[in-house]
């Protein structure tokens, strides 16, 4: 019985599922630094990044997904970061990118 | 003589152009359809961005119109306004020397975004229902429980072709924020998420509630509309979106779906322009004469506007614009008479 292909696969499904998500981890980063949550999704961090010039990481789809509880692959995502801190620079809310990079980081260690 | 003014509507626009027209020595005389003053403001419960009771602007308005005997006409519908007075339903003609169009807006009705299912299920209501749960006090669900999670959902009725409003009603971004900070004090433990496509936060005050509630309440902002919601068995509301800054669909059940319905124009507003032989504007609200230095002109000499008749406007815009309409009425009535 090992291993019968069929040529079907089984997909995970794609949404975000906030039934079932764990948010104690995001709402353990949200306390910590609540500035967090005053992004407006402007994309500015995602655009001056110097990481994703030359990857596809992008920080602002990457915190509002660990912010709704999708930590799969973030912690590996984040490695992309070389923490130049461009996007803190350029942020309009004033928010400290580069420590919330290290802080997710830390928190999604064991992940 | 003093010259007298007939005001269609006694709303908050209504009756602030009655007391400016007063203090200038016009005589004002409000018709309105309902059995008492104040319009949609009245039984809201608090105002955006300060969170002042509604009742605080709302009441002394009031009052002032009973201290100053301005004549009010309750029950009484205008059928027809030309620049020398207006047609009421009863037949009776009521002439003037100037009219002022203060008729307002209509409440979308939260019934015809059938996907959302108000009316269908017991826990999703209007940003008008929660407002007058809030001033009884209780906001509680159906079942008479507390919420422990609720969705704010922007842009009811508004920015909707498929509704047929193509505009944007201006005051509900911030209405959203004001009652998701509301929620979250009355129920700190809860999980407030609003669901919006933009959010517009347009005037003074309103950008900086709106980190409050990001970064301080801990409101969740999702940017995406919800596209259904379907009652689970145990009366939840399940809801769907996109969380566009994701790129990925999103689900979750909430206690209660807050609709943050927008404002329409007035179904008579048709018949009533063409009585007076103005123009509407595309989204059906009254054409003000121009964008900058007309806007409480109408296209006929002696016919004014005030207040969201001619577009979605906040209290605070609607009493500063019915100051100028009152400013406006009486430089009309002083050109005509010295003309005389």
């Amino acid at each position: 019985m090992r291993n019968l292909n069929f040529g079907y696969g089984i997909s995970r499904p794609r949404a975000i599922d906030m039934d079932n998500n764990d948010l104690r981890k995001s709402n353990a980063i949200i306390h910590e630094m609540p500035e967090l949550q005053a992004c407006i999704g402007c994309g500015s961090c995602t655009a001056s990044c110097t990481a994703g010039g030359i990857t596809d990481f992008n920080f602002r789809k990457l915190h509002t997904a660990v912010r709704r509880g999708e930590y799969r692959g973030a912690y590996e995502e984040l490695n992309k970061c070389m923490l130049c801190g461009k996007c803190r620079l350029v942020c309009p809310r004033g928010i400290n990118t580069r420590a919330m990079v290290m802080l997710i980081k830390r928190k999604l260690g064991d992940y | 003589m003093a010259k007298r003014v007939v005001i269609v509507g006694g709303g908050a626009a209504g009756m602030q152009t009655a007391l400016e027209l007063k203090s200038r020595g016009i005589e004002p005389v409000i018709v309105e359809r309902d059995i008492e003053l104040g319009g949609k403001a009245r039984g809201w419960h608090k105002l955006f961005p300060s969170f002042t009771p509604a009742g605080d602007i709302m009441r002394p308005l009031a009052d002032r119109i009973r201290a100053e005997r301005i004549r009010c006409f309750y029950g009484q519908e205008v059928t027809a306004i030309s620049s020398d007075g207006v047609m009421l339903r009863s037949g009776e003609r009521m002439p003037a020397d100037a009219v002022v169009i203060a008729t307002g807006f209509t409440l979308f009705d939260a019934h015809r975004k059938q996907e959302y299912g108000y009316g269908l299920y017991d826990n999703v209501i209007t940003s008008v229902d929660l407002e007058r749960m809030m001033n009884s006090g209780k906001v509680l669900l159906a079942d008479g429980s507390e919420p422990r999670r609720i969705a704010i959902l922007h842009c009811v009725g508004s920015r909707d072709e498929k509704v047929c409003q193509k505009h944007c009603s201006k005051v509900c971004c911030i209405t959203g924020v004001k009652q998701a900070i509301e929620l979250k004090e009355m129920f700190p433990t809860a999980d407030v998420f609003n669901f919006y496509m933009d959010i517009r936060m347009f005037g003074p005050g309103y950008e900086e509630l709106y980190r409050e509630a990001q970064q301080r309440y801990n409101v969740h902002f999702v940017r995406g509309r919800i596209s259904e919601a379907a009652e689970t068995i145990n009366k939840r509301i399940q809801i769907k979106a996109e969380d566009t800054l994701t790129g990925r669909p999103l689900k979750m059940t909430v206690d209660m779906l807050v609709l943050l319905v927008g404002m329409s124009a007035n179904y008579e507003n048709e018949a009533l322009a063409s009585t007076a032989g103005l123009s509407l504007a595309p989204n059906g609200y009254f054409k003000a004469n121009d964008s900058f230095l007309g806007v409480v002109r109408s296209e006929r000499e002696g016919i004014f506007f005030a207040g969201a008749a001619t577009a979605p406007k906040s209290l605070a815009d609607t009493l500063a614009e019915a100051a100028l309409t009152a400013s406006m009425v009486d430089e009309y009535l002083k050109n005509r008479y010295n003309e005389k």
